[in-house]
């Protein structure tokens, strides 16, 4: 109970109820487009970057294993996701693969709270977690738009693959590593007073945009029916569980464990519904929305990070 | 002495996602340019995938009267049903109308 309250009252977090709040009451509370764009451009370079220096003083060693559970966990999250959809929440074959192309990929901002949540309970996520961000975000869209490959004539293979690989999340993320490779901890220290310091208010302000638009989302939740209700806060526990397992077995710290659990809980909204919206777009974006951004994101927000922590603590003790 | 040329404009407001897709399609039958700008509505679609991607663009050219059904009648084929996409058509009167001509 310590743990849930400790990891609900944060600035971050509480930006995002504000966003909630602010569009519950109606407030004229917009965070204007440009913003909300060069937000979202300095987040993703400044994880990649902040990976990038991790990942040259890493050996390789040490990363293989997590990296390799990770792509485990971007094959096997889709599948799952598309069968407990089809199954349990009785969607349609494209509405299923639709969604299950969210839960197969990584919400960034989960990520970043996790690492928060992480940091604040004493633990601290291994340096080059961004990594793995980018490993997971690509190939779950990929595997779930298969199911959809035969009913799925609509919508457009390539551009959607293209999509993915070229949006602007994986670019930047990509890019950032590169570069933060290449110039190591030593030559970031230029940028860091950009990249470092100013990055938890540039999260608190994108967490509000965030609340302001799950907040919209969250009137269609109602409508969803009880069915769905349960998928979009079950997929998340499930995912994590299988996540914090398997960083747990790859020898990941408990810290990083815990937020390898929040990445594969989480559902994408931001390079998932723009593929999923060109490859299948006969699939109804109410679902894979309300879902991703009205239920498991809060979800996962208070509730899923610190059952991640819990499950990554136990496990550690176990093995 | 000014010379009115008689056109077609089009205008064709849809998703941000099928910009390019749009462009392509109007370049291939010939037109040559068009004006952009983001728009914001609401129609009877109701929920916009992409929210995140932000505004709608609307999308107007001028083209000779021959071409501008060819046009509309692709659009209609390819997008009418799974995507949130208006387009109509109106006679103009264009200075320089030669210019838009191919």
């Amino acid at each position: 109970m310590n743990l849930i309250a400790e990891n609900l009252i944060s600035p971050v977090v509480l930006c995002f109820v504000l966003g909630i709040v602010a569009r519950w009451i109606k407030s004229d509370l917009a965070l204007p487009e440009p913003i909300y764009q060069g937000l979202s451009i300095y987040l993703l370079l400044a994880i990649g970057l902040k990976g990038g220096s991790a990942l040259a003083v890493t050996p390789l060693a040490e990363l293989w294993a997590p990296a390799l559970v990770t792509l485990v966990i971007g094959v096997v999250t889709p599948i799952s996701a598309y069968f407990l959809i089809r199954r349990v929440g009785r969607l349609g074959i494209e509405d299923s693969a639709a969604v299950a192309a969210h839960y197969g990929s990584v919400s960034v901002v989960t990520f970043l709270a996790a690492m928060e949540a992480v940091k604040r309970a004493g633990f601290t996520g291994e340096t080059y977690l961004p990594a793995l961000v980018a490993v997971l975000e690509v190939p779950g869209i990929i595997i779930a738009l298969l199911f959809a490959g035969s009913g799925g004539n609509g919508g457009s293979w390539k551009r959607a693959l293209h999509e993915v690989v070229t949006g602007k999340s994986i670019v930047l993320l990509v890019g950032g590593l590169v570069i933060g490779a290449l110039s190591g901890p030593e030559k970031l220290v230029d940028v860091e007073p950009f990249f470092v310091s100013a990055f938890k208010g540039a999260l608190c302000i994108f967490m509000i945009e965030l609340g302001l638009s799950a907040g919209k989302r969250l009137r269609d939740v109602g409508r969803a029916g009880g069915r769905l209700l349960f998928l979009g806060c079950a997929l998340p526990v499930f995912h994590g569980l299988l996540g914090v397992l398997g960083a747990t077995l790859a020898g990941m710290s408990v810290g990083g464990a815990a937020v390898l659990g929040a990445m594969a809980a989480s559902a994408s909204y931001i390079a998932a519904p723009a593929a999923v919206r060109v490859a299948l777009p006969k699939a109804n974006p109410a679902y894979y929305l309300t879902l991703a951004l009205g239920i498991t994101f809060p979800f996962n927000l208070a509730l899923g990070i610190p059952l991640y922590q819990y499950l990554a603590n136990l496990f550690a003790s176990w093995l | 002495m000014v010379v009115k040329v008689r056109l077609r404009k089009i205008t064709i407001i849809a998703e941000r996602l099928l910009r390019d897709q749009l462009l392509d399609l109007l370049k291939r039958h010939g037109t040559s340019g068009w004006t952009i700008t983001a728009v914001e509505g609401e129609g009877s679609r109701g929920v916009h995938a992409s929210e995140w991607e932000g505004r709608n663009v609307q999308i107007e050219t001028l083209v000779s009267p021959d071409i501008s059904g060819g046009i509309m009648k692709e659009i209609g084929e390819r997008y009418f049903e799974d995507w949130a996409i208006i387009v109509y058509a109106s006679d103009v009167d264009v200075l320089r109308g030669e210019k838009y001509l191919p």
